[in-house]
């Protein structure tokens, strides 16, 4: 246990930061803590979220992915024309739309992998690409989206939000086993040290395709989340969520040098970077401020996360 | 094959048989590590053809090497610092791919490490939180797990302890007696003499001579290797007096508790030796002269000015002159793309009575050293290990310093290059700088050592100097165990 404690600081810290900032939020608001108020809480946070997942994938492998939020405008605009009518044809669109992304990760990732062009380079233009495509679905928000899949997917299950059900089973159901599958394990060893992963005879090509694909594959069910929250079709949403995103891995821990961090971490600084913002809204601040205190503590907490190296009495450890 | 301009292996024939330790000799760049990357899968032979088992074989990355059994273990280290040993020891199992990991294997690997003295590395830690031998100890039960028809070991145990090293070589030997061909590359004769069935020795991308061991003796064996006659590795000593001048006093140095109470005093003319088993405060010693340890307590004295070091950039200063030759030079001694021209200036930049662009500065250590180049301006990265030490010495000797602190400066070089190092810190202390040698190899403490300080959990357990400075005595202390002859102070 003390050993996971230490080996996961940062994610520990990340939950601590969450607890504290939600109950203080449930505390503030008007409502408490009802299932209505956690409900609208849970989706708001698990959308940046499934960004957050998304772009701890590039990161983790020492890239960075800023076509995240084209890719949730793209599939959420293909989402606004599939998501409705049959129920068969609701569901082949949920596919769909989810292959969606992962088409648009795997595009990222072929160019980076064999075009050996620096992951920040390609994701700049296909994000450009991806927007583009959205803008020709969707010159203007519309369309439609199910409202009664819509219900069911962003309301409660016996009083616990469905959305915090959803990120349980992303962390239960997939991260925790994946973490323990020769991929799981190669994103860290790629992430972390490149020779090591090849001289230990890992597939180097493979793993980073395979990061990248991951990465546009949670893009698309972001965007899939997106839809279902909104249910319009929107291609605007690209810039806000990009950004978010990478502060939000960040908070979670997860190390831009790569082959540090987890889903989880990025999950959680997702989660306190939207509980930031809502408790900013009931906090009284003027809204033209809040870009401003949010920044500011968002600052503050990477500091925290930071602080440990102060703690080494051999000064090379601070590099390291 | 070709590197470059160069042949790094030029027609080269080589075999190794199962069930034999094979040893293989010679100079950095004469094709050793070439031959091994080759059989690894790392590189591919412009020409010429790789066989196992007598059928022709392509590896063309190191898994497919693995897929045949053949298994490196890597002088570069192979170890993923961000993962825990677990996962390091998961991830290079046999049959690992991309799907789920079984640790069947594991508990191999964790027999392997306790028999060489590796039981309290703990499965859970960070690869980055452990020390560069405890990840040797690792990277060799890596290799074993992964139960290897052909093994190979390229400077496998170059920052282990003697007594760890002996049970390395058990474990070694009962692999061989168990059908297993073994590769051994090592620049120490005495590993190479308690080990090897057969040698082969190589220079210039040419395999020399292959023998059984004892056909040659040592001395032979470094003419095969260098191409013509050394008569001596070391320089010769010169005995210095007790009244000889005092130019490096170091009082009651302590740190954390790891380092305690140490006092040194190194005299004009003499090189001082740290040895003992690794981690035991020797190499944080060098650190905190150096000024790199926050909360370091005690007094250093230089030509008899007692001065205060809080970080590198004052220790190099003109009225301090203290010159520290890292442990680990890839990471910490230079910065590996940048070129040899930048990297030479690294040291002098920041002296406000220096000019670091001035070549002048480094011409004449360079040109001492003989360091073997394509370019200035080539990345450090191109030249071999121990060209790249010569670039780090060089760099330092351009600030003159008044005192050299060098932390196991020959691992994993060349015997050529040793020597030239050698010959190079003897002139030195002959010319009135103070220097102290931190070594794992205890033929440079005896030989090139006028004292030796055996550390033993951060104090200094013995002091030997002349007659008593024996290979059983500098075991012994660091060992802690009573020597046969005489006491041990401290």
């Amino acid at each position: 246990m003390a050993d996971y404690m230490k080996s996961n600081r940062r994610e520990v810290i990340a939950g601590v930061v969450l607890v504290a900032l939600l109950a203080t939020y449930l505390g503030t608001h008007p409502r408490g803590a009802s299932t209505y108020v956690m409900t609208i809480w849970a989706n708001q946070c698990l959308i940046l979220g499934l960004a957050a997942c998304a772009q701890f994938f590039a990161v983790v492998v020492r890239g960075i992915d800023l076509s995240v939020g084209a890719v949730m405008a793209l599939t959420n605009c293909v989402a606004s024309y599939l998501l409705d009518g049959s129920a068969a044809g609701i569901a082949s669109g949920m596919v769909a739309v989810v292959i969606v992304g992962a088409l648009c990760g795997l595009l990222n990732g072929l160019i980076i992998v064999f075009g050996r062009i620096q992951p920040i380079v390609v994701t700049l233009a296909t994000a450009s690409v991806f927007v583009g495509l959205a803008l020709l679905l969707r010159p203007t928000p519309g369309g439609a989206v199910n409202y009664d899949l819509a219900d069911a997917v962003t309301l409660d299950v016996l009083g616990i939000p469905t959305a915090l059900v959803i990120t349980l089973v992303i962390v239960a159901g997939f991260w925790l086993p994946f973490r323990r599958t020769g991929l799981g394990l190669g994103l860290y060893a790629l992430g972390s040290s490149e020779q090591a992963a090849f001289q230990s005879g890992i597939n180097t090509r493979f793993i980073r395709l395979a990061a990248f694909t991951l990465a546009g594959l949670f893009g698309g069910l972001a965007g899939l989340f997106y839809s279902f929250v909104t249910t319009t079709g929107d291609a605007g949403i690209a810039a806000g969520f990009t950004l978010n995103s990478i502060a939000a891995v960040v908070l979670g821990g997860v190390l831009l040098r790569g082959g540090v961090g987890s889903l989880i971490g990025a999950l959680a600084g997702a989660f306190i970077l939207k509980t930031i913002a809502s408790l900013m809204f009931f906090s009284g601040i003027p809204s033209l401020a809040q870009p401003l205190f949010e920044g500011l503590i968002l600052a503050a907490a990477i500091a925290i996360g930071g602080a440990d190296v102060l703690r080494a009495r051999n000064k090379l450890e601070v590099f390291s | 094959m070709h590197f470059g301009a160069t042949r790094a292996l030029d027609g080269v024939d080589f075999q190794c048989n199962a069930g034999e330790v094979h040893a293989v000799l010679g100079e950095n760049g004469a094709g050793k590590s070439t031959l091994m990357k080759l059989i690894a899968g790392v590189l591919q032979p412009t020409h010429g053809q790789l066989r196992v088992d007598g059928r022709d074989v392509l590896l063309n990355s190191p898994r497919a090497a693995l897929n045949h059994g053949l298994v490196c273990m890597f002088q570069e280290l192979s170890l993923v610092p961000d993962l825990t040993v677990r996962e390091n020891l998961l991830l290079g199992s046999p049959g690992a791919g991309i799907g789920w990991l079984s640790g069947d294997s594991l508990a191999r690997a964790q027999d392997v490490l306790a028999r060489i003295d590796g039981a309290q590395i703990r499965m859970g830690a960070r690869v980055s939180d452990l020390t560069l031998p405890q990840r040797q100890q690792v990277e060799i039960a890596k290799a074993i797990m992964k139960r290897p028809r052909l093994l190979i070991l390229d400077e496998a145990t170059s920052a282990l302890s003697a007594s760890v090293v002996e049970r390395v070589f058990g474990l070694v030997r009962e692999e061989r007696d168990n059908g297993i061909a073994i590769l051994f590359i090592s620049h120490r004769f005495h590993e190479i003499e308690a080990l090897a069935d057969r040698v082969s020795v190589f220079r210039n991308g040419r395999r020399v001579e292959t023998f059984m061991k004892g056909a040659y003796d040592y001395k032979e064996i470094i003419n095969m290797m260098v191409g013509q006659k050394i008569e001596e590795l070391f320089p010769a000593k010169i005995p210095v007096g007790s009244d000889a001048e005092v130019v490096l006093d170091v009082r009651n140095f302590s740190w954390d508790g790891r380092v305690r109470d140490i006092d040194l005093t190194v005299r004009r003319g003499q090189i001082v030796g740290l040895g003992g088993l690794d981690g035991q405060g020797q190499g944080a010693f060098l650190m905190g002269l150096f000024g790199l340890l926050r909360k370091a307590e005690g007094t250093t004295a230089i030509g008899g000015a007692s001065t205060d070091i809080n970080s590198p950039k004052q220790a190099k200063q003109q009225e301090v002159g203290l010159a520290y030759i890292p442990e680990d030079r890839k990471t910490e001694g230079l910065i590996l793309d940048q070129s040899i021209r930048e990297n030479l200036a690294l040291a002098a930049l920041g002296r406000p009575d220096l000019d670091a662009g001035d070549g002048a500065l480094y011409a004449s250590s360079l040109e001492q050293l003989a360091l073997r180049h394509g370019g200035l301006d080539l990345p450090v990265s191109s030249l071999s290990g121990g060209n790249q030490q010569k670039v780090v010495l060089a760099k330092w000797l351009a600030l003159k310093p008044r005192c050299l602190l060098l932390a196991d400066p020959t691992r994993g070089i060349d015997v050529k290059t040793k020597t030239q190092i050698y010959a190079m810190l003897r002139q030195l202390a002959d010319q009135g700088t103070a220097i102290v040698l931190l070594s794992t190899d205890y033929e440079e403490l005896i030989q090139l050592c006028d004292e030796t300080h055996v550390f033993f959990d951060g104090e200094i357990i013995a002091s030997l100097n002349g007659d008593d400075l024996t290979p059983e005595n500098i075991i012994a202390a660091a060992l802690n165990v009573a020597p046969e002859s005489r006491a041990a102070h401290g």
